[in-house]
């Protein structure tokens, strides 16, 4: 195929909160599968997004499977550039102690643990959002 | 007429929480259920409108829907009642009539 080896810039942003609406279980499962086609692949968390990644989820009492512990594959995945908006987690009273640790191995430095979670300004990503290929809403 | 409202979208998301609360009159309860249960967390940019309508309406917030959301019951506004989903049936019995905002 003339186009084999060709990566492009995929950003997946992420926008509603989890268990309301099929969103964010949806954007979680074709991150996952993009994860196969070895493109530059980023995922934003923004505005009730960010609800998506907080700790000690129990989805019991609703009865639907709880799906918060997946997001600690995406590194697995290699699936690194993880950005989430500040003034979004400010604006719901919310901190990065309040979400759980996403990491990866890196395997050049003995596997040590390093942070996937860059906490970026909506400026910084608005310039990195500019740098997109494809941007795919949810 | 007593009346129960309940609300399931997130604050941030559309304008249900704040037109219910402009158009509930006094002795009204609304209840927060699904991703409306965002709403009623302190420190949040709709913290003080709930704090404020609090004087005016009994509030509540469905337990389970807070859970789910790893939201911590001790970060719910105080004078909001949690409730089970038993509770959230004997409200609509209380009540005359049930709206539910979408």
């Amino acid at each position: 195929m003339s186009n084999e080896g060709i990566v492009k810039k995929f950003m997946y942003v992420n926008r509603k909160s989890p268990y309301g609406t099929i969103y964010a279980l949806e954007s979680l499962e074709v991150v996952l599968i993009s994860a196969a086609f070895d493109q530059d692949v980023s995922l934003v968390f923004i505005d009730d997004g960010v609800y998506q990644l907080i700790k000690n989820q129990n989805t019991k009492g609703i009865g639907m499977k709880n799906f918060s512990s997946t997001y600690a594959a995406l590194g697995d995945y290699e699936i690194k550039k993880i950005y989430i908006d500040n003034e979004s987690l400010n604006e719901r009273g919310l901190s990065v102690s309040d979400l759980q640790e996403l990491s990866w191995e890196d395997e050049n430095e003995d596997y040590a643990k390093k942070s996937l979670i860059n906490l970026v300004s909506r400026s910084e990503l608005a310039k990195i959002m500019d740098q997109q290929d494809v941007v795919i809403s949810f | 007429m007593s009346m129960l409202h309940t609300i399931n979208k997130s604050p941030f998301e559309n304008s249900s929480v704040s037109s219910c609360l402009s158009l509930c009159v006094k002795d009204s309860s609304i209840l927060f259920i699904e991703d409306a249960v965002i709403s009623v967390m302190k420190h949040s940019k709709f913290c003080s409108l709930i704090e404020s309508s609090l004087k005016n309406f009994k509030m509540y917030a469905l337990k389970p829907d807070l859970e789910a959301r790893g939201l911590s019951l001790e970060n719910v506004i105080s004078g909001v009642n949690i409730v089970g989903y038993e509770e959230f049936v004997e409200l609509t019995i209380e009540h005359d009539s049930v709206q539910s905002w979408l």
